[in-house]
C-alpha cells in the first residue's frame, strides 16, 4: 500500500501542530465557536449528542495492521472501547474528550494517518472498490489514481472552503462496487477501443435529503487528464454552486439547474485552459510512481487448493461461512474475506478495540498485513490462500466476526441515528437490532439471496437508505420516532432510488412491515429473482397492498 | 493598529484609500472601486492624481480578469470567510493571466485562512479589526510543504519531489 515519505510526514505533524495551537486557541477564548466550528470540521471533529466525536480518514478504505492496531488502541485509550466503521470507508469514534484530539491526532500521525478533510465542506476521503486488486472483474485498479486524487485533494487551498462538502469515488471493475453514481464525481477507469487507460467521468449523484443518480459528462478522459479535469469541475462549482442555502449547495442541485450537457460546457470550456498545465498533467513516469505503491503481493505459489474440499463437506458452519463471506479471487488459489461487523449482537459497523486488534494480527498471519473497511460497513482481508481459510475463520468466529451473513438481509448498512448523532429523527442501530431479531434463521436468510436494506436515522441518508433494495428513514412525526420505507434503490451498475412503499410506519411496526415485505417476494418471486428483480417486475403496488392490508 | 500585512510584513503606511459607490472621488491619492463603478467611471476616475484599484468580490465572472491586468492592486472580497469563491479569482490572476501587481483580501480575513489565501496568489491581508494582524502572521510558517504549489509556480506532484 501507499506509503509516507518525509515530505507526506512532515504535512501531517504540521497539521497536527496546527490543529493543537486551534484547539488551544478556542478553549483559551481566542476563537469564536463559529470559526473554531470551521477548522475542527476540517480535521473531522464534531461535537454530538453526547461528546465530541471524531472520524479519521482511511483513504480509500486500505489499512495495514499496524494502522488498525493504532485505531484499537485509540478505541481502548480514549474512547469506551469500540468504533463505528462508515459508509464512507472511515472510522468515527463517539467518545473522544475535545482536549485530547490533539493528542490523539498525534497517535494517528505515527502510523500515516490523520483526520483532514473527513467533513466540512472541502473534498473528502476518496473512497473506492474494497476489492481493488483482487477482483476477477477488474480492469485497472483503482488505488493508485486514489492516492493521485487523495494528494491532489489535501489540504488544496483553492478548494477548501466550496459550497458544500465534496465526495469523490473511483472504480476500477466491470462491477461498481464503490457507488460512484451517488457521489459527487465518480470516476469509472476503462479503456477504450484503442487499448488506452482513462475514466468515464459522472457528476452530480449525492444522497442525502435530495438523492440524485450521477451523470455521465465525459465517457472518456485520458488518465494523464485525470488531475486538470478534476480542477476545472471543481473550479466550476467552486464559483457557480449556491451558497445561499446548504440544502441546495451540492454540486447536484448545480448539475440539475444548469443541466448536465451545459455543465459539462461549462467544465470543457474550463479545461481548456489548463488541459496542457504541467502541474497537473500527470506524466507516464508519475502514474507508474504511483503504481509501484501497489504491487501484487507475493503470492505462495505452492497453496494446496484441494484442501478446502473436504473441509466443507464436513463442516456445515464453516461451509455457510465460505460460501456467503469469501470472495472468488484474481490470483489462483486465494479467496477475499469479508469480515462481517454484522454480528446481531453489535451496532452495524461497530468493532471492539480487542476485534480491531485480532483482525490486525490476522492481518499479518493470513493476509499480507493488509485490511479494508467497505462502504457495507464490513472490513476485508483481501489475500487469504484456501489451504488456510479454515484457520482465519476459526478465529475470525471466536471474536464474532464470522456472522456468515455478508450480502443477506442481516448485513445491514446503519447510520449512528438517535443514539449518537444530534442531526437524528430517529434511532437506526435499535431498529436493525428488531429486524435481526425477526430475520434469526441463516438459512431462510440465504433464501432470500442477495438483499440491501440500509438504514439512516434522518434524511441526511449517512446510511444510504435511498439506494437500499429496501430503504429504512427515520422521521419525526409530532415527537415520535417513524419510519419512511422505500423500495427497489441500488447504488450497483444498475443504480437507482427506492420507491416509497407508503406512509411512515411505527418504530414498532417496522420488523412486521419488513416481515411482509419478504412474504410478499417469497411468494411473487419467479424462479431464483433476486428481490431486487422482482421489485422492478412487479413494482410497488403488491408491496403496498399487503403492507397495509 | 495597522491592520494590514503585505508579503508577509506588517505595513503601517498603506495609501489605499477604499470608496464607496456614492464617494466623491478626492483630487489625489491611490483609490480602489468597486467593479460596478470602475466599468462606468473608469474614464473620469483615471483622471486622478493617484494610482487607482479595483474591488471584486465572488460574483465577478472570470471571462472578464484579463479586463484587470493592467492595475497596480486588485482587491477580492471575503464577505464570510466560508465563501471561498475568491480563492479561484486569485489564482487565476496569478497562474493564467500572471498577474503581478498586488492582490489584497478584504473582509472576514482571518488568521486561519490567510496561508490558503496566500498559496492561491493573494499577498496582501486586511485583517478583520477584531484580530490582531501581528498573531496572523504565524500562520505563514505552520505548514512548510504543500502538494498544490504556489500559484506562481508550477508544483512537482509526489512523483516529481525528491
Ligand atoms: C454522527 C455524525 C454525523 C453527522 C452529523 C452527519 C451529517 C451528515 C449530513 C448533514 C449529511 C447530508 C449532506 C447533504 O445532504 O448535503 C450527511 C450525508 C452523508 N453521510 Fe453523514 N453524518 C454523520 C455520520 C455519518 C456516518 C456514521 C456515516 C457512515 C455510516 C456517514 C456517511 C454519510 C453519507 C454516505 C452521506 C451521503 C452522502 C451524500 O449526500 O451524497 N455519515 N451526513
Ligand atoms: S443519517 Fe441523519 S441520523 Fe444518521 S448519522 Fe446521518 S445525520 Fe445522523
Amino acid at each position: 500500500m501507499y506509503q509516507y515519505d518525509h515530505y507526506d510526514q512532515q504535512l501531517v505533524d504540521e497539521r497536527v501542530a496546527q490543529f493543537r495551537d486551534q484547539t488551544r486557541r478556542y478553549l483559551a477564548g481566542e476563537l469564536s465557536e463559529d470559526e473554531f466550528l470551521v477548522l475542527r470540521l476540517q480535521n473531522g471533529v464534531y461535537i454530538q449528542r453526547h461528546a465530541p466525536m471524531l472520524r479519521v480518514s482511511i483513504p480509500y478504505g486500505l489499512l495495514s495492521s499496524a494502522q488498525l492496531r493504532t485505531l484499537a488502541h485509540i478505541a481502548r485509550t480514549y474512547d469506551k472501547g469500540y468504533g463505528h466503521f462508515s459508509t464512507r470507508q472511515n472510522i468515527q469514534y463517539n467518545w473522544p474528550p475535545l482536549e485530547s484530539i490533539p493528542d490523539i491526532l498525534a497517535d494517528l500521525a505515527k502510523v500515516e494517518m490523520h483526520g483532514i478533510q473527513t467533513s466540512g465542506n472541502c473534498i473528502r476521503n476518496v473512497t473506492s472498490d474494497q476489492f481493488a486488486g483482487v477482483a476477477e472483474d477488474e480492469v485497472e485498479d483503482p488505488r493508485p489514481y486514489c492516492e493521485l486524487i487523495r494528494q491532489w485533494a489535501t489540504l488544496h487551498p483553492e478548494f477548501a472552503y466550496l459550497p458544500r462538502k465534496f465526495k469523490i469515488a473511483v472504480t476500477g471493475s466491470a462491477r461498481d462496487r464503490a457507488a460512484t453514481q451517488v457521489h459527487d464525481i465518480g470516476l469509472q477507469l476503462q479503456r477504450n477501443a484503442a487499448g488506452e487507460l482513462g475514466v468515464r467521468v459522472l457528476v452530480g449523484g449525492g444522497l442525502g435529503r435530495t438523492p440524485i443518480i450521477g451523470e455521465v459528462i465525459r465517457e472518456f478522459l485520458p488518465e494523464r487528464d485525470i488531475l486538470s479535469y478534476l480542477d476545472a469541475i471543481l473550479r466550476v462549482y467552486n464559483l457557480r454552486g449556491r451558497r445561499d442555502n446548504m440544502y441546495k449547495a451540492r454540486i447536484k442541485i448545480l448539475v440539475k439547474a444548469m443541466g448536465a450537457e451545459a455543465f459539462a460546457e461549462a467544465v470543457e470550456k474550463e479545461w481548456q485552459h489548463t488541459r496542457n498545465d504541467p502541474a497537473l498533467q500527470l506524466a507516464d513516469e508519475d502514474i507508474a510512481r504511483f503504481k509501484a505503491h501497489f504491487p501484487r503481493p507475493e503470492y505462495r505459489t505452492d497453496v494446496d487448493t484441494a484442501a478446502v474440499d473436504p473441509l466443507l463437506d464436513g463442516n456445515e458452519a464453516f461451509k455457510r461461512w465460505y460460501t456467503r463471506n469469501t470472495v472468488s479471487h484474481r490470483q489462483p488459489g486465494y479467496r477475499a474475506v469479508v469480515v462481517s461487523l454484522k454480528s446481531p449482537a453489535q451496532a452495524p459497523g461497530d468493532a471492539t478495540d480487542a476485534q480491531m486488534d485480532a483482525v490486525a494480527k490476522l492481518a499479518d498471519r493470513f493476509s499480507f498485513g493488509e485490511a479494508r473497511v467497505t462502504h457495507q460497513q464490513n472490513l476485508v482481508l483481501a489475500d487469504v490462500a484456501v489451504d488456510e481459510l479454515e484457520a482465519l475463520w476459526r478465529d475470525l468466529d471466536a471474536r464474532d466476526l464470522a456472522t456468515p451473513n455478508v450480502g443477506t438481509l442481516g448485513d445491514m448498512i446503519c447510520c449512528p441515528g438517535l443514539d449518537f448523532c444530534s442531526l437524528a429523527n430517529a434511532g437506526s442501530i435499535d431498529v436493525a437490532s428488531d429486524i435481526n431479531r425477526r430475520f434469526d434463521d441463516l438459512d431462510y436468510l440465504y433464501d432470500l439471496g442477495e438483499l440491501r436494506v440500509n438504514l439512516s436515522g434522518c434524511m441526511n441518508g449517512c446510511g444510504h437508505h435511498s439506494v437500499g433494495h429496501i430503504g429504512i428513514l427515520g422521521v419525526d412525526k409530532k415527537g415520535e420516532e417513524f419510519y419512511q420505507i422505500t423500495l427497489g434503490g441500488s447504488s450497483a451498475n444498475d443504480a437507482s432510488l427506492g420507491d416509497r412503499l407508503g406512509p411512515a410506519v411505527s418504530k414498532d411496526k417496522v420488523a412486521d412491515t419488513m416481515e411482509t415485505i419478504i412474504h410478499t417476494y417469497t411468494e411473487l418471486r419467479e424462479g431464483e429473482e433476486s428481490f431486487l428483480e422482482t421489485y422492478r417486475r412487479v413494482g410497488v403496488k403488491p408491496f403496498k397492498e399487503r403492507a397495509y392490508a | 493598529m495597522p491592520n494590514l500585512i503585505r508579503n508577509r510584513a506588517l505595513v503601517n503606511d498603506d495609501p489605499w484609500l477604499h470608496l464607496d459607490d456614492d464617494d466623491a472621488v478626492p483630487t489625489s491619492g491611490d483609490v480602489t472601486v468597486s467593479w460596478q463603478r470602475w466599468q462606468t467611471e473608469k474614464g473620469e476616475i483615471g483622471a486622478l492624481n493617484g494610482r487607482l484599484g479595483v474591488r471584486l468580490d465572488g460574483d465577478f465572472p472570470i471571462e472578464e480578469l484579463d479586463t484587470l491586468l493592467g492595475l497596480p492592486l486588485i482587491v477580492v472580497h471575503f464577505p464570510a470567510f466560508k465563501d471561498g469563491r475568491c480563492y479561484s479569482h486569485a489564482r487565476l490572476l496569478r497562474t493564467r493571466h500572471d498577474y503581478d501587481g498586488e492582490i489584497r483580501a478584504t473582509g472576514d480575513v482571518l488568521r486561519d485562512q490567510i496561508a490558503y489565501m496566500e498559496r492561491c496568489g493573494i499577498n496582501a491581508f486586511e485583517i478583520r479589526k477584531d484580530r490582531a494582524a501581528e498573531e496572523a502572521l504565524k500562520a505563514f510558517d505552520e505548514f512548510s510543504v504543500d502538494y498544490q504549489g504556489r500559484s506562481n509556480r508550477a508544483f512537482p506532484l509526489q512523483a516529481r519531489r525528491d
